[in-house]
């Protein structure tokens, strides 16, 4: 189920601003790989790239190829729609939709897409919600606004609803800054669980946190303010946290930079 | 070095206080002062007795504060007090109109009044009633709702979710200037275009003047509160895999639809009170016209301005133009009322 992604000489752009520059890296299928790096380097922007939700604000715009296994998301003809369906997205802040009971939240992109059995939809949503480690908290209560959740429970509501849609890859944008300790540790041992399934891509300011969780870690990092921010260093978690190859990598994990 | 903090004089954070009931006290007592001033000068306007209290109440709040407590909190108090004397400034003229107009409007409004139209009844005599008006105003704002609702939602969503560049920015602009028509150039402009085909006054053509006078303000509202729905909601739903006009319709829309929805019912507020389109347009009719696109039609606005201006001064015509008046001050208060509920009913909790 899980796929490989292949990106090559991308660069990203909002408007004439260069964010991110020339990033190459391949992201491994059943494993979760991990973007560190200083606030503003581009990680966000390049998780965006992945699933084309960058073109998503005024003036965004790549260069580059990504490729999903044999298909390049940026080829001609790709609809982004359909690339967003493969590859799932789950933000920094929980964000529910606040009109939509716990059950809708999960079921919505499956009802909103339109493609759904009715009578399967309710065994989606519990697997949905049991793949996120959420079932037990909420099974007595899905017709409940998903607003009224906990920080740590709605974020994994949005992880179940970006499962529901049984995406190949799934990114992770900081899941955890907006959380508590014991919150975050869910969701961490809910990212070990999916990785199984899925190819999982997560950007967090955590250190310890991407080495905890990843097989992989990226290292990102920007020359000055204004400068498009460029992949240092791609490796092993291990030897990016033990034995770095590159010097600034070590400087930013051991506290030293700048 | 203990010595020397042994004599730093210790200071207190408690200060003096005026009791909580001194503002109350201060108010009497200015008004009091105010009617006192007032009779002995000879003055008749009762308006001028309450703008003498108010300045009364912000000084002496100011000279008693000042005393007991200092002057930083007297300037807080002054503000305070001036808040209030503001409140007061804007609420009673309201509440002195809307308790004239039920004084007067309740002597003739009941059953017969508001199922009775004025077919039979000359403008001087007593009787007749209002269904004619309450049924062209209902018909020609209804009409100009579905006119202007749908346009105006729609003109919102492509500023707020589409629209960027020029376009948008000339669309702005107009729906700006829009905003300034004054009702009389809506009503001669579909006037001009009803000369040109050469046709009758009518109830759809005041309805046409009105959703012009409408449409804006649906706009602007609709803008305001599809601007409110977090973009977060929006990313959400497209990393979904969601396209663009289904996430607008199921999430952006469900989100937004208290407050559009309020909108909608206050821009319905601001045209069922509109006479001089109507005037232009409808031409006003003592018999019951149902029927919208043929005839002139009567209107409340219109109705209360004909009982003035029509009945030479005869009682029983300003009785009901008074109970007109209540009945579309009310109307518009049922308005507001049904939009404040459906605004709490459906705001995402």
């Amino acid at each position: 189920m899980a796929k490989r992604i292949d990106v090559s000489g991308l660069s990203a752009f909002y408007g004439a601003h260069k964010a991110i520059e020339d990033i190459s890296m391949t992201i491994e299928p059943r494993s979760v790989t991990a973007f560190i790096g200083p606030s503003g380097c581009g990680k966000s922007t390049f998780l965006r790239t992945l699933n084309r939700m960058h073109e998503v604000v005024p003036g965004g715009r790549v260069e580059g190829k990504v490729m999903l296994d044999d298909e390049d998301l940026y080829g001609p003809g790709i609809d982004p729609v359909s690339v967003r369906r493969e590859v799932g997205m789950v933000f920094q802040r929980p964000n529910p939709f606040p009109t939509m009971s716990i059950f809708d939240n999960v079921a919505a992109g499956l009802r909103l897409n339109g493609d759904y059995k009715k009578s399967g939809l309710a065994d989606i949503v519990e697997q949905s919600l049991r793949g996120a480690n959420l079932w037990n908290e909420v099974k007595d209560r899905l017709n409940k606004p998903g607003s009224g959740l906990s920080g740590g429970q709605q974020q994994r509501l949005c992880i179940a609803r970006a499962i529901a849609v049984q995406p190949k890859v799934l990114l992770m944008d900081e899941p955890c800054s907006a959380l508590d300790p014991i919150s975050t540790l869910a969701i961490e041992d809910l990212i070990g669980e999916l990785k199984e399934q899925y190819t999982i891509v997560i950007v967090t300011h955590n250190m310890q946190q991407a080495a905890r969780v990843s097989d992989r870690t990226a290292f990102f990092n920007l020359a000055a303010i204004g400068q498009p921010g460029k992949l240092i260093e791609i490796d092993e978690t291990e030897r990016i946290f033990s034995n770095p190859s590159v010097k600034d990598t070590e400087d930013y994990i051991s506290g030293r930079f700048g | 070095m203990s010595t020397a903090h042994a004599t730093v004089k210790p200071v207190s954070l408690q200060g003096a206080r005026l009791p909580k009931w001194a503002p109350w006290g201060v108010a009497a007592t200015a008004i009091a002062v105010a009617v006192a001033v007032g009779l002995a000068a000879g003055l008749h306007s009762r308006v001028q007795w309450g703008l003498i209290a108010a300045v009364l109440f912000v000084l002496g709040t100011y000279a008693l504060s000042a005393k007991v407590e200092g002057r930083r909190q007297a300037k807080d108090r002054v503000a305070t007090s001036l808040v209030w004397v503001a409140f007061l400034l804007a609420v009673v003229p309201l509440l002195s109109l809307v308790w004239e107009t039920a004084v007067r409007g309740v002597k003739v409004l009941d059953g017969y009044f508001l199922t009775h139209s004025m077919g039979v009844v000359a403008d001087a005599e007593p009787g007749g009633g209002i269904y004619h008006a309450i049924l062209g105003t209902a018909q020609q704002v209804g009409l100009a709702t579905l006119i202007a609702a749908p346009i105006g939602v729609l003109t919102a969503i492509y500023l707020v979710e589409y629209g960027r560049g020029s376009l948008a920015k000339a669309v702005t602009f107009f729906v700006d200037v829009m905003t300034g028509i004054p009702s009389i150039v809506a009503g001669l402009f579909i006037l001009s275009l009803m000369l040109m085909l050469d046709l009758q006054p009518f109830g759809f053509a005041g309805s046409l003047a009105l959703a012009i006078l409408m449409l804006p303000v649906v706009v602007r509202s609709t803008e305001e509160m599809l601007k409110l729905v977090p973009n977060e909601l929006r990313e959400a739903s497209l990393a979904l895999g969601v396209p663009r006009w289904r996430t607008i319709l199921k999430v952006v829309l469900p989100t937004a639809v208290g407050g559009i929805t309020t909108g909608v019912m206050l821009a319905i507020a601001r045209i069922a009170g509109e006479s001089a389109p109507v005037l232009l347009l409808v031409f006003g009719n003592n018999f019951i016209n149902a029927n919208p696109f043929e005839g002139a039609q009567a209107s409340l606005p219109l109705y209360i301005y004909q009982q003035y201006i029509n009945s030479a001064g005869s009682p029983a015509a300003y009785d009901r133009a008074w109970a007109a008046a209540l009945t579309l001050i009310a109307f518009v208060m049922i308005l507001n009322l049904v939009a404040r509920g459906i605004a709490r009913w459906k705001t995402p909790r």
